[in-house]
């Protein structure tokens, strides 16, 4: 005679496994409702948008005829900004993580700074849009320039580079700065050699992730004074100057049939360049990045 | 030098996004004192281009004006190519507080300034020159589908509208009509719009809020509400009505002497009152007897350019003559 009663234990494992389907199903759902939202976005703004590309959108000013009107200033605008964001918030931001976790010493002082980093990157974009206009417009006298549009934007995106950086660092194993530092090297040698070099990957991933933000802002630069329509280049970094986001959001309030197509055909170039910055990001952390 | 690769990769990246940032200049880097003094250009490089004006133009103001103003610049940056013309949509209240710094050369309004802004104006030195531009009718719409509505009266409108009025049913104002919810769809309060329905609808008295009604910067989003509900109504810029004039309805409004309904016309003789407004653009003087770039421009914004800009996005051209009076009286200040 068995143990058990064979039926009643088919029963069960119908019941378990029955469980488990239903869950399963669920959480399914759960992925594929963003990723419908997210094929739906794209679908729209392709089926929209794709009329209105051409190379003419992308070498033209805008105008306020929409078969004339371009993205151009945006663009390089947006490239502009970018690279003024990179050198800044990448220089501070790295160098600031390294302070926090090679040199600062494990104290009040240092969760101090820890915990406002992390408030940092949770305040809403506007507000870094008013700091920037009264310490760059206002206090260093920067004008409503490209300059200022960059700090502020790397004010905004600083927080989300240093506690990347951070995680990159830690991620170091410690053996690896102990063998260092048994070789005699100083620390400055074993944070160049050692450390740099070994979470520059995620350093990296984490900055153009951070840019790929920046470059879809509106609000912090509205306050700071990007133009809304402009037919010139900045010719310097104190020169006046629009991005992609401002130009589509103006389209897109404006009155008639065919400026939301328009707005369309300026996301997907937006969407191109989101794109491409991720893929480089996935990229160098699939090459770069060594397992310890 | 493997370990150094990884570095090597990285000092490359910054520096490719570096001159990528910096070869914008053509290699003629203007220096930071330029940019605040930019009237000092057009003398600098009048040496190599003689004929061609450069210099720069910065306007800023009302999302209402800004259609006029984005063609006119448009216009004149392709006779112009060397001034610079950035224009900002960031509402007449913020092109004030820009201009009253002195830091614009024409500040765009759906309104006329406030006396607290030309306080701060002379306060600073600023002297700000009142200029009109066009006129845009304020319309009132309902939907195509709403067949029991064509004329109000400004009390009506103020019952609707306003918050102590208590009415919410179209049956409210008229016992006629369906005894059904009014939605409201009204721009935002940031608006020169809004100030100005404010200032002669609801006389500042505050308005319905709440359950029904949609506050919106985005008068698409108020078209799009007001297009498919047949017991919507709501305001915006006579420019948006007959961008969608298929599927939206004006009403006429009785301001005391029987309904009139919007149009080219009423607006400009005055007949559609007390919701025609005049637009307006005001020119720092300064910069009007100093540079040389907006001189050109303001000349060429009365000579034509702002009535066709007007014309082309929906609003109406004031008479020829007043821009040309307005403009002589300009001239009189910088040709002296």
């Amino acid at each position: 005679m068995p143990l058990r009663n064979q039926d009643d234990m088919y029963k069960r494992r119908k019941r378990r496994t029955a469980k488990n389907n239903i869950f399963r199903t669920l959480f399914f759902t759960a992925t594929t409702v963003g990723l419908i939202v997210l094929a739906m976005l794209i679908y729209r703004v392709l089926s929209q948008g794709t009329g209105s590309l051409s190379w003419d959108f992308i070498r033209n000013f805008a105008a306020p005829y929409p078969d004339e009107a371009g993205l151009l200033a945006g663009i390089v605008g947006s490239l502009y900004l970018m690279g003024i964001v990179a050198i800044f918030s990448i220089v501070v931001g790295v160098s600031t993580a390294i302070y926090l976790e090679e040199y600062a010493k494990k104290g009040k002082l240092t969760t101090f700074i820890q915990m406002n980093i992390q408030n940092l990157a949770g305040v809403p974009s506007v507000v870094f849009g008013l700091l920037g206009l009264t310490f760059f417009v206002y206090v260093l006298d920067f004008g409503y320039s490209l300059l200022t549009g960059g700090l502020t934007m790397s004010l905004l995106v600083l927080p989300i580079i240093v506690v990347s950086s951070q995680e990159a660092l830690r991620s170091v194993p410690s053996e690896l700065k102990e063998a260092s530092a048994a070789m005699g090297a100083s620390k400055w040698q074993t944070i160049f050699r050692v450390v740099l070099p070994a979470a520059l990957p995620g350093m990296i991933t984490g900055s153009i992730l951070a840019l790929s933000r920046a470059i879809g802002e509106t609000a912090p630069l509205l306050v700071v004074g990007a133009a809304t329509a402009i037919y010139s280049l900045p010719d310097s970094v104190v020169d006046s100057y629009t991005v992609m986001p401002i130009q589509i959001y103006s389209w897109i309030s404006k009155p008639g049939d065919e400026w939301p197509l328009l707005a369309a055909a300026g996301i997907i170039i937006l969407l191109i360049f989101l794109l491409i910055m991720n893929t480089i990001a996935v990229l160098i952390r699939n090459k770069f990045q060594r397992r310890y | 030098m493997w370990k150094y690769k990884r570095l090597i990769v990285l000092m490359l990246f910054i520096l490719t996004i570096g001159i990528l940032a910096a070869c914008g200049g053509n290699g003629e880097e203007t220096t930071e004192e330029t940019d605040q003094d930019t009237a000092n250009a057009s003398e600098g490089s009048s040496s190599e281009e003689d004929s061609l004006l450069s210099g720069t133009v910065k306007l800023a103001g009302s999302s209402t004006v800004f259609p006029i103003m984005e063609y006119v610049t448009y216009e004149f940056t392709k006779e112009n190519p060397n001034v610079d013309t950035p224009l900002e949509s960031i509402g007449s209240g913020g092109g004030f507080e820009r201009s009253t710094k002195g830091e614009i050369d024409f500040s765009n309004a759906s309104r006329p300034i406030k006396e607290e802004e030309k306080a701060l104006a002379e306060e600073n030195g600023i002297e700000l020159i009142e200029t009109v531009l066009a006129y845009d009718g304020l319309s009132v719409v309902v939907s195509k589908q709403n067949d029991f509505v064509d004329e109000l009266t400004v009390e009506q409108l103020g019952e609707i509208f306003l918050a102590d009025s208590g009415n919410t049913k179209w049956s409210d104002i008229d016992p006629s009509w369906p005894d059904e919810e009014i939605v409201i769809y009204s721009p935002g309060h940031d608006s020169g719009t809004f100030d100005y329905f404010n200032e002669v609808i609801l006389e500042e008295k505050p308005m319905r809020e709440g359950e029904g009604v949609t506050l919106s910067e985005d008068d698409n989003l108020l078209v799009r509400g007001i297009q498919n509900d047949p017991y919507a109504i709501g305001y915006f810029g006579y420019a948006y009505y007959v961008e969608n004039q298929d599927t939206l309805k004006a009403l006429a409004i009785d301001g005391g002497n029987g309904p009139v309904k919007p149009s080219p016309e009423t607006i400009q003789d005055g007949s559609y009152s007390p919701l025609s407004r005049p637009l307006f653009t005001y020119i720092n003087r300064a910069s009007l007897e100093e540079k040389e770039s907006v001189q050109a421009f303001t000349e060429f914004l009365l000579s034509g350019a702002a009535a066709e800009g007007a014309e082309e996005v929906g609003y109406v051209p004031i008479p020829e003559e007043e821009y040309q009076s307005q403009l002589e009286d300009l001239k009189a200040i910088y040709e002296k």
